[in-house]
């Protein structure tokens, strides 16, 4: 098989006492819809952020496209082309929609110089429009980010975490706390741009009818370890998985 | 407000700034010189501080600079024009040679840096004798002339300052209009978010920090030229403070902040002088207020007087946003 787009060797963290990672491994092939899973306090997000250098992980290697990214700062490797959503909102309250969205593509266009002396930059302003209509977000163009309600503000999140054009987006619960309209309209959505551009992702969800119909491979963390992986149907009847989630 | 409303405003503005001194005394006309100078000063401030959220304790250092490199180069002959944009320069490298190291560690560890070289600088002004007079300081230093046009009297040297802070605040507009002003803003909103979006934090803040001090730079090339003497004393960390406290009285992060702020803490003073020494007073009690009660600054009760009667979407508090790393 091809050279995986992410490999993850060995990753550990503990904080204090708590060891949330324990030597997770795993690779995802490009084009792949990767979901993870795991009850509360599993260790996902802790697992996101060492592989995405927002924190230091105790050991192991992060590689993306074979290059060895680890201690890489954050805004690296995004511009490397690996976008991210985090679990709890984080978009720009007091910027529009449209800035929110211009902002999450313009540092990977031009140099440090070009964007402060450059002329206003025409494709990228095209490309945010392109991703407003993507998301259906026009109607909310000009307005304040903030003043969104929660399922408008999960949208935008994961639009800006397109804008890069990332080979590789890492989505940290994009569907809590969305409505079931919404959620559909969102895993549609992520079905479309992965058919388009081939994108690769791995999405952390605790709604299973949302994993099971979006994703290609499951991997199912407990207690900061891997305790299954497989396809949708293969989880859903792993009783080892059902287990896990009863007893935690 | 909207963009042709304030198209007139600003136009009404440069017309006051232009009528207002005609038919003044001179006094009147210092004053009023020394107000855009230090506006330039708090312009600078506030994109270090209003922009991108780091404590600068040495604005008043960097007014040093540009004012004893401006001063020994047009004493010895220089036109100012070549000499300002030297000192300048200085300000920009020592900004980022002092900052690179400071802003690597986390949180205000710029505020202490900042606060220890304002006065390192001040004891080498006073030191170095050879050149920079020490606590005697530097004297007749010349005002530019350019052609016909001399700047030796105090309405011709207004004007030339007006000149000046028009091209300065004309060059902040830009760069918050950018994209680098964009970035700036989403560093302030929420710097994990913008880290993560590809936004390099630490580079911009430290580019915040070098251009803030450029525009110390500028101010102080100014100030050589106004008051013709200079000496350490005038560029102690009280300056410093006083440059800070103009940013948070007119209000940081807002771009007409610093003028309304130089405005308050230079002029006021003066008008307040038929108080007759009650000045200090109001004006000390009229800061605290300022920094307890609005902490956004005097533009920002502007801001709360229109949205009492112009309603506008706001940000709502109901949801919280995090990227805390969970
Ligand atoms: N900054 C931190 N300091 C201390 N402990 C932490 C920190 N971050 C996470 N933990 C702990 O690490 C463990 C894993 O947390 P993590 O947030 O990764 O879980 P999760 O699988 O994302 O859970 P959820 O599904 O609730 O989001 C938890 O026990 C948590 O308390
Ligand atoms: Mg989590």
């Amino acid at each position: 098989m091809s050279q995986p787009v992410l490999s993850v060797r060995r990753i550990e963290k503990s904080f204090g006492g708590i060891k949330a990672v324990r030597g997770v491994s795993f690779d995802v092939h490009k084009g792949e819809i990767l979901g993870l899973i795991g009850p509360n306090g599993s260790g996902k997000s802790t697992l996101f952020n060492c592989i995405l250098g927002q924190l230091e992980p105790d050991a192991g290697q992060v590689h993306v496209n074979g290059r060895d990214v680890s201690g890489l700062r954050p805004s690296k490797l995004n511009r490397l082309g690996v976008g991210r959503t985090f679990q709890q909102l984080a978009v720009f309250p007091q910027m529009s929609v449209f800035d929110n969205i211009v902002l999450a593509g313009q540092e990977h266009r031009g140099t440090m110089l070009s964007r402060l002396f450059g002329p206003s930059d025409a494709r990228l302003t095209a490309d945010a429009e392109r991703m407003i209509s993507f998301f259906r977000l026009n109607h909310l163009r000009g307005t304040l980010a903030g003043s969104l309600s929660y399922g408008q503000q999960k949208l935008l999140d994961a639009a800006m975490a397109f804008m890069a054009g990332p080979a590789l987006v890492l989505l940290d619960e994009p569907a809590g706390g969305v409505n079931l309209t919404m959620l559909a309209h969102l895993r549609e959505r992520l079905a479309a741009y992965n058919a388009e551009h081939g994108t690769t992702f791995v999405v952390i969800e605790h709604n299973m009818e949302f994993v099971m119909s979006l994703c290609t491979r499951v991997i199912v963390l407990a207690e900061g370890a891997v305790i299954a992986e497989g396809t949708p149907d293969e989880i859903r009847s792993n009783q080892t998985v059902i287990d896990a989630y009863l007893g935690g | 407000m909207n963009a042709w409303l304030r198209r007139v405003l600003i136009l009404v503005l440069i017309a006051l700034a232009i009528g207002a001194p005609l038919g003044q005394g001179n006094y009147i006309i210092y004053v009023m010189t020394s107000w855009l100078i230090f506006s330039i000063a708090a312009m600078g401030l506030n994109l270090t501080l209003g922009y991108a959220g780091q404590i600068s304790l040495a604005q008043a250092s960097f007014m040093a600079i540009g004012a004893y490199t401006t001063a020994l180069l047009t004493l010895s002959g220089w036109h100012w024009l070549a000499a300002m944009p030297l000192g300048v320069l200085a300000c920009f490298v020592v900004g980022f040679g002092l900052g690179y190291p400071a802003l690597r560690v986390k949180g205000h560890f710029l505020a202490f840096v900042t606060l220890a070289f304002n006065t390192l600088v001040f004891l080498v002004l006073r030191n170095e004798e050879w050149l920079t007079g020490g606590t005697y300081g530097l004297v007749g230093i010349p005002r530019p002339t350019f052609g016909l046009f001399s700047t030796m009297r105090s309405l011709p040297f207004y004007y030339f300052t007006l000149m000046v802070t028009i091209i300065a605040a004309l060059a902040m507009w830009g760069i918050v209009r950018s994209p680098w002003g964009r970035a700036f803003r989403a560093l302030r909103e929420n710097p994990i978010r913008a880290e993560s979006l590809g936004v390099d934090t630490r580079r911009i803040t430290l580019l915040a920090f070098a251009i803030g001090s450029m525009y110390g730079g500028l101010a102080g090339a100014l100030i050589a030229s106004l008051v013709q003497f200079i000496e350490p004393g005038s560029f102690g960390l009280a300056h410093s403070l006083r440059i800070l406290l103009m940013v948070a009285v007119g209000g940081a992060g807002y771009f007409f902040g610093p003028f309304l702020g130089a405005g308050v803490v230079i002029l006021l003073p003066e008008i307040l002088r038929f108080t007759e020494g009650y000045y200090l007073i109001i004006y000390a009690v009229l800061v605290i207020v300022m920094l307890i009660f609005v902490p956004s600054g005097m533009i920002g009760i502007w801001g709360r007087i229109r949205d009492r009667f112009i309603a506008r979407p706001v940000a709502r508090a109901d949801l919280q946003q995090g990227a805390q790393l969970k």
